[in-house]
């Protein structure tokens, strides 16, 4: 097995999946001629590998998802990259009012068969050019949304994501595109809505997703030294949403921290926190706590984004301080 | 055009007619609720469009939308039904008056975002152009709809693709209550298309034949790979913008001069009489049948069964999904040794 990267491995399952099906194309701006194919290099190469099928795209958002879901609904199947998930602010009416509705309002005779990928992301942009949207495509009927956080789950995911018959929101992470793991060169996919359990571990539960499963991982090598020992669940797809591991995580350990980057309050974190509880009252020693971005538009100077994100000790310290509290 | 479809052109602008009469008259006995948008004197760009299109060709339009989705050959029964919210409506009473599709004949559907099916409908035409299937669409709005950011962004696109599509617009003149001078800079609609170099033509809305001729050109200029037509079809809406508009806005001398420009009583008047085509008795037997053929319709919705219960989730995901009712609160039944299994390359790694 090679190790590639996150981006690497985004671009191989868009190659494998155009090999697969010519009605899959790619639209997006500036993924062909700006910087060989793509703001952040994802698409780099596949335009002349594939000609005609990847199109540079007017800066256009609601275009690009409205055009996505048209095409889709008649017979192709469109990759559609917004540069960040920033931008897909513009394109809000076509996500939620069309998108997501049309198989259902139409009762069935509309399907469309999409994908939209953005990266979410920080790195000094300032407050316009680093947010997480998670939570409010999560909690959209008829929507699917996923967030991997290793190569190989990218590679699987957008793969199962491209031949799915819904309109999938793929959050890709800017901070992930250089990072590398194992992907087997033969072909395989993940499958949607399925939570998987990146490390065993019997003290306490962690759950999170995308930069923040990366995160708490780190996290847990960290805690391994203090003899914590961590088991950590990535969800990798945020809706439908999977808890059946997180459920049965927190029946050994009676202890569980929700891990996510976008905003505290209504997110998908107090979400998590409130069906587990539901459903593993009995089983709690303590009450399940949550590591979030602090509820601030993000500052573009370094220590003020540095404090307004959550990193790996974010989630050491919490672990600790669940750890050491008497209930 | 022969006699016959001269007669059948009549014959359609008088159904739409009537069936709007008899929404009217079934959303004021409760049968209908919500929004209710009539098209009472613009039946002529609606019935002249459609006749110049192949069947199978593509439609899109806004959410005056009964007279379109039963020009596409949606039964008036599962119009009305679906006015009703009944199970054999369109939708099955999921998406009502304003939300009508006939897929048979590729009706894509009435959308009631203002301006947000223009992109749909060229993301449409991208693939018939992808797929070289020769169709071409046609994408139906409101004047109000050429000032929102989806239409200089749908004509742009569709100009710089030569995608095969025609924009329609009813231009009525008013913006819910807001006429035209107070809510577009350019009032000729059809001038619009100038900003991206896009065939234009405006036309009198209230003259089918005029209506069938300028479609068929912009149909043929889609069909030759010559791309995108933004056509105005100008014309004037007898009733309020909904059963909700009270119309107090509109000057009554205005609504009343238009009156007389009645797109259907012209057409009689000067070419099916004048020319001696049909006679007066045939067009009042034309009348009779178009009435009972509505009422037959309301009756039919009248006794329909409303959808059940148990169909609300179908069709939020095209396969169904264990764990989507209230997002991921439902618990999958775990099958939790293959998915450790799959991930063990990654797990402690990073």
């Amino acid at each position: 097995m090679a190790e590639i990267t996150y981006r690497e491995a985004l671009k191989r399952a868009m190659r494998e999946e155009m090999q697969h099906d010519p009605n899959v194309v790619i639209w997006g701006e500036d993924i062909v001629a700006y910087n060989n194919g793509g703001a952040y290099g994802v698409t780099q190469g596949l335009a002349k590998e594939f000609a005609g099928r990847v199109r540079d795209v007017p800066i256009s958002e609601e275009a690009i998802i409205g055009l996505g879901v048209g095409a889709a609904m008649n017979g192709m199947r469109p990759i559609c990259e917004i540069m960040t998930v920033n931008f897909t602010l513009v394109a809000w009416d076509q996500i939620v009012n069309h998108a997501a509705k049309q198989s259902h309002m139409f009762n069935g005779l509309l399907k469309v068969p999409m994908v939209i990928r953005t990266p979410n992301g920080h790195g000094r942009t300032a407050s316009t050019h680093s947010q997480n949207f998670d939570s409010w495509f999560a909690s959209i009927p008829g929507l699917k949304v996923i967030a991997p956080s290793t190569p190989y789950d990218a590679k699987g995911l957008l793969k199962s994501a491209i031949r799915d018959n819904d309109p999938v929101i793929f959050l890709e992470h800017l901070q992930l595109y250089g990072t590398k793991g194992e992907v087997p060169d033969e072909e395989y996919f993940v499958p949607i809505g399925e939570s998987v359990y990146r490390r065993r571990g019997a003290d306490v539960t962690v759950v999170s997703w995308g930069r923040m499963a990366f995160e708490s991982n780190k996290a847990a090598n960290m805690l391994a030294q203090d003899g914590i020992d961590v088991e950590l669940i990535d969800l990798r797809t945020l809706r439908p949403l999977d808890l059946t591991l997180a459920l049965e995580s927190i029946k050994k350990t009676n202890r569980a921290i929700v891990v996510e980057e976008g905003w505290r309050s209504v997110g998908l974190g107090a979400e998590i926190a409130a069906s587990l509880q539901e459903q593993a009252f009995d089983y709690l020693d303590a009450p399940i706590a949550r590591v979030a971005g602090l509820e601030v538009p993000m500052p573009y100077a370094k220590n003020l984004e540095r404090a307004t994100l959550p990193f790996a000790d974010d989630v050491v310290a919490a672990v600790k301080a669940m750890m050491q509290k008497q209930y | 055009m022969d006699n016959q479809s001269l007669i059948s052109l009549y014959r359609k602008m008088l159904l739409v007619r009537v069936f709007e009469d008899k929404s009217a008259e079934m959303y004021t006995k409760a049968r209908i609720a919500g929004f209710l948008h009539l098209t009472n004197g613009q039946e002529a760009i609606a019935v002249g469009a459609m006749s110049a299109l192949n069947a199978d060709d593509d439609l899109f339009t806004h959410y005056r939308d009964h007279g379109y989705a039963i020009l596409k050959g949606a039964s008036p029964e599962s119009v009305m039904a679906e006015l009703f919210g009944r199970a054999t409506g369109t939708t099955g009473g999921r998406g009502g008056s304003m939300h009508l599709i006939h897929m048979d004949t590729n009706y894509w559907g009435g959308y009631a975002i203002v301006g947000g099916h223009l992109t749909l409908a060229s993301g449409v035409a991208a693939a018939n152009q992808f797929h070289g299937n020769g169709r071409v669409v046609t994408c139906v709005m409101g004047d109000g709809s050429t000032n929102i950011g989806t239409f200089h962004a749908a004509l742009n696109w569709a100009q710089l693709w030569k995608l095969p599509i025609i924009f329609l617009v009813e231009n009525n003149q008013f913006a819910m209550g807001t006429t035209i001078r107070n809510h577009s800079a350019l009032p000729d609609v059809y001038r619009k298309a100038d900003g991206y170099g896009m065939a234009a033509e405006q036309v009198d809305g209230n003259d089918v034949l005029a209506v069938h001729d300028v479609i068929a050109r912009a149909a043929a200029r889609g069909r030759a790979g010559e791309g995108p037509t933004l056509v105005e079809a100008v014309t004037y809406r007898h009733r309020g913008h909904s059963m909700a508009d009270p119309d107090v806005q509109r000057d009554k001398a205005e609504i009343a001069d238009w009156k007389k420009r009645d797109p259907i009583h012209r057409f009689a008047n000067e070419v099916l009489l004048k020319r001696g085509i049909a006679s007066p008795q045939d067009l009042e037997e034309i009348s009779a049948e178009v009435e009972a053929r509505v009422d037959k319709a309301a009756e039919f919705a009248e006794n329909s069964p409303e959808p059940a219960l148990d169909t609300l989730y179908k069709h939020i995901y095209m396969e169904p999904v264990s764990n989507m009712q209230v997002g991921g609160s439902l618990i999958r039944p775990p099958q939790i040794g293959a998915r450790v299994a799959s991930s063990e390359g990654e797990n402690g790694r990073q």
